[in-house]
Parts: C-alpha cells; structure tokens; sequence
C-alpha cells in the first residue's frame, strides 16, 4: 500500500478512452460509478413508468400482467443494486480519501475491479427480459416457490446477482482498509466526518449479510436445478424459511440504503446553516444502534406468514425500538438548523426535503412496526408509499444532495443554481404526487404488486401516475446540469461554500489527480 | 428561493389527510382510509391505527413545526447570526427518552390485541381455505361441501387486455366471485389455511385477517362476523401472472339461512356425482370444455390456446402431440415444478371430460375425438 502511495502520484491519468478502463484512481473510479449509477436511475425509472402507465387507469391496456410483473420485478433490482448503491459507492470512492486526508483508495486495483463487475452484471441481469419467457417476474424478493417456477431466466438473475454482491463486498473492505489505515495525522475515529462514519457502519452491514444474499440465492438455485428442497415441504424444506434467510439480508439492506444518506445530510446542513453539527456524538452512536438493531428485525416484513406469538412480539417490540436512534437523528437535524445563519441552495433543499420526507416515511414505518395493526397493511399500497418515501425522497434526495454539495468540487466549476432549484421544486411536488396518495389507495385496501385494480382506487392511482411522469421528466434536469457544469466557464473556489469545513474544501477544486500526498494534520474536529 | 411553501406544504397534506380521515362518510368513494370493519379485532385495530396516526400528526406537526419557524427566523436574507452550540446533554436524554416512553404506552394495547387474534381456540365452525394459482377453493370439513372460488365472468371478460369493456361498468370490478364463501353471522369461525402451488395471502379487510396460505403447511387464523352482508377482499401476496385477479367474497348470513345453504349444497353435489355415469355428446362436453377452460386454463394457454411463449405452453394441435391417455394425465396429475397443476384433486370427472375434449377440437383439426366422465373416474 505504502508502496503504491509514493509511486503513484509521479504519473497522471492514461490518455484516451483507456483511462477508464485500467485506471486504479479513486476519483475516476467514484465518477464512473457515479455515471453508472444515473444510466442505471434513467432505465429503472423507464421501468417504473411502464408499471404507473398501466396502472393510469383501471383494465389493462398496455402490458400483459405477465410482463407488469417483470417489470415491478426488474424495477426494484435495478434501483437497489444498481442506483442507489453504486451512487453511495460512488460518492465514498470520491470523498471518502479526500475527507480523511489520504492520497487514494487503499487497495485501488480491486477497486477498478469491484466498478468493472457491474456492467457486465447488469448487462445479464436486464438481458433476461428479452430471453424467451421474460425476466425474473417474482418480486426482487425471489420468494419460493413462485421464484422456481417459469422461464429460464433464474440462473442468469442468480449469477448477476453473486457479481452484484461481490463487487459490494470488494467495495466494503476497500473502505474500511481505507478509513483504518489511510486517515491522516490527528484524523482521529471521532473526528471523521459522519459521511465517512455512515459509511465506515455501512460497510461492515454489506459485509456481512451481502453473503447471505448470495447464500439464499444459491439455495433457490439448487432447489430448482439440482433437487434439493430447501424451500419444499414435499422435501422436508420450507418456503417461509427463505424468507428468514432472505430478509435477515434484508433488513440490514435497507439501512445500507439509508445510513450513507443520513452521513450526506449531516454534512450539508451544518454547511448551510453555518452551525456545527448538533450531537455529533450522539449521530455516531444512533448509527450505529440502528445498524445493530437492523440485525434483530428482519421478521417485520413478514408478520403474515403465521409466526409463533412470541416470534411475533419480540420483532414488534425491536422494530419499535428503532424509532429511538431514527428520532436522534431527526431531532439532531433540526436542532442543528436552530439559531443557524441558513442559505438554501440546491444541496440544502435536497436535504431539508430529505428530512421532511425521509420522516414521513419513518411515521409510516412506525405504524407498519406495530403487529396487529400491520396485517392490515402488510403487502399493500400503504407499504409501497413508505419504502418510496424512505428511499426516493429519502436515499435519493440525500445521493443528489450531495451531488449538488460536492459537483463544482469536482468539475472545478459552479452549477446553474436557477436550474438545481427548478430540479428540486419540480421533483418535490411530483414525488408527493405520485407517491402520497398510495398511503390512501393502501389503506383503502389495495394490494401491491396487481397491474389491474378494482374502479374505487381509480382516481388516486391516476394523480400518482401523473406524478410519476412529472418526477421522471424532472429528473432530466440532472444530467444537464451536470454536463453543463463539465462544460462550463464559472470556475469554483477551493471553498466552494461559505459554510463549509471538511478537508475537501482545502484541496482545490478540481481536486489534483493524486488527493492528499502528503497528508494534512487534523488538530481538531472539523465539522 | 423562499423554502417555507415546501414546509407549508407538507403541513397542510397531512393537515387534510387528517380532515379526510375523520370526515368517512363524505369521502367513502374516495376509500381514504381503513375501514372500521365489522368485526371486534377489526374494530380494535382501526382504533389503534387512529391513535398511531395521531401521534405521528403531533410528533410531525411539532418537529416540522420547530423545523419551519427556524427556516423562516435563522435565516442569513434576514440577518441572522449563528450560533455555534453543537450540544445538550439535557436535550438529548430528553429525547431519548421520551419517545421510548411513547413507544412502550403503543406497544401494551399492540400486545394485548395480539395476543387475542391468535387465539383460536372455542371455534364453532371450520373453514378449510386452499389458495390456487388463481382462486381460492373452500372446504366445510363439518359438512362435506367443498367448492372453488373463481373471478367473476364479467371481470373476467373486462380484464383482458384491450378487452374494450369499461371497467367502471362492471359491478364490483375484480372484486366479485362465482361462487362466494358462505358464513353464518355471531359465529367463531376458525380457518385452516394452506396453498396448493404457491405462497397466497387471504385477505379481508372488513375482518382485519390476513395471512399467508403456505404450501405445505396449515395456518390458523379465525373470526367472528357481527353483521350479515357482502365482504371483498383479495389476494396479497404475490402468486404469478394473475396475481391481481383471485379476490376473496364473504357472504355473512343469518344461522338459519346457513343451514338452507348447507342442504343446498350437499344436494347440487350429489347430483354432479351422477353426471359421471351416462355418456355426453360431443356438443355438450365442447359447451362445459370451454366453460371449464375460461375459469380455469384461459390465465396461462389464452384464449386462442395460444399460450405466452417461453412462460406458458400453447395448446394448438396439441391433440397430434399427446395421446388422449397422455393429455388426460397431463391434466390430472399437473407437471411438477411448473404451473400446471393437478387438476385431478380440482375437477370433477365430468369437468376434466369435458375440458380435454375441447382442448382437442377448440383450435386445431377438429377431429371430434372425445372423452368420456366415466373414463376420466376409470383413470383417477
Ligand atoms: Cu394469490
């Protein structure tokens, strides 16, 4: 490691498309898992709005339910391992060196590796749809013993599914090798910014349930090709207890979702308030709570299967728990606005509707956490309200927060702030367009993942389908503010905000190819 | 750009979510809301899911409310100056433990109704529910009646794709059977549930039951129904291409009016029985057949028995690549590890008859080839 350090930094980027393909920088690697990730944003969402089309009015017009499933299916996989991930990876590839004060990543070829695996990934995984017999139409969940039946496809979504999870593993351990052993001088572990704290506690999550991923899935695949029965009763299996392996995955998955975007607000609203963060110690230990807690849950998505009573409480009762450590942090957000001097720019509205939004979607998480009154709303379009609330307002409003935050950072030049308003005001009102009135279709009885419905939902799923449209088109304005920040003249200072502290601010922006070398010394925490 | 219409906003959404729950009746079309129900469990859960949806509002109202008077007061256009305190011990215990408190006072009456939905026991009636990809078939263990519950025919016909009928009129779009389960009011009904391929979930939501129908395994749940009428529901759990079209129909009717049912029933049964024993003509088993094949086997081969390439087999000209002999145990025994299910335990003879025959002669050469009731009970 030493080794590379001081021998790298003597050459710069190799010329041509080539760069892309061999390079081991940390930066070049964090954009092409950024770009990655939008390409990747722009054909789930395609997907999504193939399902809100056919739901815009009751009947089917559009799609066969067949091909309604695979795309709810095809959907979920993609936002989650290929959006939401890979931009979180994305964003620790870049910032994470630069904001502990190190040169590079600490193992740079396996990160070129573990960014390479993806495409080829996900150029399997979306390829199944046009196998004879379509895609994976069981749910991203895989549940047995629908997942076994069907096309050919299986094998292929299990084999993309081991490449997904290999490069999260190379890309975890590449994180933590970095922030143990690269933090400059007086970098110190409570110190660290909370993005890299999030971070540091999301990598140890992927390391550890990412492979039990891998091991349930293998199982679907023995189960189908090979006879075994894990998940057949006729064998001596049981189908429930895929649902137990896959959830104990699961639920820690969701917080991997979650954890790095709860780091990036909590780097741009001191930021924009001008104000330390409120509780920094407090935000490290309620992330890490919950992501202990994540590991004691995972039977809250399945209530219904007909747990024992006891099985049934004691993951009510963790469940409720969360809300503890979740609330800190809310209240640690707020109380850091308090008596600030805030600015709102892009980054700060993303944040500020992350915090709203994020929030609503914790309420209705809490109502879910509560057994009795979950067999009501288990499986129907009351859940997909709030993990849509927890993941698009909330994982994806903090991911384009801190593109925003972090983008005249790396180009070097300052973004069109007229249009990253008009991104924000525009994806707020369709977001809650689109994804508000489920709770009410929800509640009223609609269950989830039907490509048709009875007409008494009809009105709601229409003004979602018209939000749906709106938030998808909106999101155009990303890719063009970004490439016209690449190809503009406004050049950013190496403090591109009045408010900001971090390391990364004292690099110049952009950045030089070889990060910090040699390191800064850290007297005091920076935040 | 001002920020506080965006909280103003949020506000008032759940400002006027809380006014359309309170207010039912005005927006019953609108379906806002959970419904009360008719049942004491259900009653008791949409108690609770008021008063959770209330502490969420005042938890909500208040941090969004601390939220929006500082973006409006602690911002620099109006000079603010900030502060650079970054902690309260006193604050955060605070709100540690607060909410923990609030938390705990939730989780008692959420235990206690838990604790009561799982208790079976001192049923009065058994109801056997076995989920199929797609309907749900009922059995009356006491009684000897078991039937299917398939999705209504004018549904059935609307939900094709173009089918160019409005779905707005058809009464009860999708959530209409043939054949509804029956259920005598003020009764503890106890449910067995279990699935025949797939993981199913039974739901009706004016009972607040709902759970997972598990091949292999036999779930209990139970009810008790306090007024007689028509309940829908449908099924929740993802189960395949027809997921969305297998609801659940409960028809609650008075003790007496249950027992004229029962003798109904077992009499239609017994005269079912002896249809197996005379020979049907080519015309009659065709009628049935197509009956048969649009509830039970137009989901996956289609109409046109043209299947959907890939995922489910065509039928066409299938009488030149099955023997008679080996079509009739295709249907009877299913093909393990596929869609096709065992008819044999679903049919009756006559039914099974019948759809083979029209199976043969619906699309391809037809030859008239036939099979009779009595032979699908010699092959069984
Ligand atoms: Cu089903």
């Amino acid at each position: 490691m030493n080794a590379h350090a001081t021998t790298a930094h003597h050459h710069g980027p190799a010329p041509g498309l080539l760069r892309w393909v061999t390079t081991t920088n940390h930066k070049d690697i964090g954009t092409l898992y950024l770009w990655f990730s939008l390409l990747m944003f722009f054909i789930g969402g395609s997907m999504a709005l193939v399902v809100r089309a056919e739901l815009f009015q009751p009947g089917l017009q559009i799609v066969d339910p067949h091909f309604f499933n695979q795309m709810t299916t095809m959907h979920a996989l993609v936002m989650i391992f290929g959006v939401v991930m890979p931009a979180f990876v994305g964003l620790a590839n870049w910032m994470v060196p630069i904001m502990i004060g190190a040169p590079d990543m600490a193992l740079p070829r396996m990160n070129n590796w573990s960014f390479w695996i993806l495409p080829f990934a996900f150029t399997m995984l979306i390829g199944t749809l046009f196998m004879e017999g379509g895609g994976p139409s069981a749910g991203w969940t895989l549940y047995p013993p629908l997942s076994l039946q069907g096309g050919n496809s299986l094998p292929f979504v299990i084999f993309a599914i081991h490449m997904m999870g290999a490069s999260s593993i190379m890309g975890a351990i590449n994180i933590i090798a970095t922030i143990m052993n690269l933090r400059a001088p007086g970098m110190t572990y409570m110190r660290m910014p909370l993005f890299v704290w999030t971070w540091f506690i999301t990598a140890y999550l992927l390391i550890a349930v990412m492979p039990v991923l891998a091991g349930a899935v293998t199982m679907l695949l023995t189960d189908k090709f090979f006879a075994t029965s894990f998940f057949s009763a006729a064998g001596g299996g049981d189908p429930v207890m895929f649902q137990h392996i896959f959830w104990f995955f699961g639920h820690p998955e969701v917080y991997i979702l979650i954890l790095p975007a709860f780091g990036l607000v909590s780097e741009v609203i001191p930021t924009f308030s001008r104000k330390p963060l409120f509780g920094y110690d407090s935000m490290v230990y309620a992330t890490a709570s919950i992501a202990f807690l994540s590991f004691i849950v995972w039977a809250h998505h399945m209530f219904t299967v007909g747990m024992p009573l006891a099985g049934e409480l004691f993951f009510m009762f963790t469940t409720m728990l969360i809300a503890v450590p979740t609330g800190v942090k809310v209240f640690n957000w707020v109380s850091t606005m308090w008596r600030g001097a805030m600015t709102f720019e892009t980054p700060m509205l993303f944040a500020l509707g992350f915090v709203v939004m994020f929030t609503i979607g914790g309420f209705s998480g809490l109502m879910l956490a509560m057994t009795p009154i979950d067999f009501q709303y288990h499986d129907t379009y009351f859940v997909v309200a709030h993990f849509h609330y927890v993941l698009v307002p909330g994982a994806l409003f903090g991911i384009i927060s801190g593109v925003y935050y972090w983008l005249p950072k790396w180009t070097g030049r300052h973004y069109n702030e007229t249009l990253g308003k008009w991104h924000f005001w525009l994806s707020t009102f369709f977001v809650n367009l689109l994804f508000f009135p489920m709770h009410f279709v929800g509640l009223a009885g609609m269950p989830r993942r039907i490509p048709d419905y009875a007409v008494q939902f009809a009105d709601f799923n229409a003004i979602a389908t018209i939000g749906a449209f709106g938030f998808g088109f909106a999101q155009i304005l990303l890719p063009v503010i970004v490439v016209m920040s690449i190809l503009g003249r406004k050049k950013a200072p190496a403090r591109v905000w009045e408010g900001a502290h971090g390391l990364e601010w004292t690099l110049s922006s952009p950045p030089p190819y070889h990060s910090f070398s040699p390191q800064p010394v850290v007297r005091s925490r920076i935040i | 750009m001002n920020a506080s219409p965006r909280a103003a906003r949020a506000f008032s959404a759940r400002l006027s979510a809380l006014l359309f729950a309170f207010a039912p009746p005005a927006f019953a079309d609108w379906g806002l809301n959970l419904p009360r129900g008719i049942t004491e469990i259900s009653r008791d859960v949409y108690l609770m899911h008021m008063v959770v949806l209330w502490i969420c509002v005042v938890i909500g109202v208040a941090v969004f409310g601390v939220m929006t008077y500082s973006i409006v007061k602690h911002r620099k256009s109006v000079g603010a100056k900030p502060a650079q305190f970054s902690h309260s011990t006193t604050a955060e215990i605070v709100w540690s433990v607060v909410p923990f408190f609030i938390l705990v006072a939730m989780a008692i009456p959420a235990a206690k109704a838990l604790i009561k939905m799982e208790d079976s026991s001192n049923s009065e009636l058994t109801v056997k529910i076995t989920g199929h990809q797609w309907k749900w078939e009922y059995e009356y263990p006491d009684y000897g009646i078991r039937f299917f519950s398939n999705l209504g025919e004018a549904s059935r016909k609307a939900r094709e794709l173009d089918s160019g009928i409005d779905p707005r009129t058809v009464p009860n779009y999708l959530l209409e059977v043939d054949k509804p389960m029956v259920l005598p009011v003020g009764t503890k009904v106890r449910f067995l549930l279990t699935s025949n391929d797939v993981l199913h979930a039974w739901w009706v939501p004016d009972f607040a039951v709902k759970k997972d129908a598990v091949p292999g395994f036999i779930r209990e749940m139970w009810t008790v129904v306090d007024e007689p009428g028509t309940y829908r529901g449908q099924c929740a759990e993802l189960c395949g291409r027809d997921h969305g079209f297998m609801p659940v129909v409960v028809e609650a009717v008075s003790a007496a009016q249950f027992d004229q049912w029962v003798v109904a029933e077992q009499t239609a049964a017994a005269a079912e029985a002896g249809a197996a024993d005379r020979a049907w003509t080519i015309s009659e088993l065709m009628e049935r057949g197509q009956a048969v094949y649009n509830t039970n086997c137009v989901a996956c081969h289609q109409a046109n028995g043209q299947g959907i390439p890939g995922a489910f087999p065509g039928l066409v000209g299938i009488e030149d690549k099955l023997t008679l002999e080996q079509h009739l145990d295709v249907v009877l025994n299913g093909v393990p590890a596929t869609a096709m299910q065992a008819f044999g335990a679903q049919l009756s003879d006559a039914d099974i008859a019948a759809v083979v025959t029209y199976e043969r002669n619906a699309w391809g050469q037809q030859k008239e080839e036939m099979l009779q009731p009595s032979e699908v009970r010699a092959a069984r």
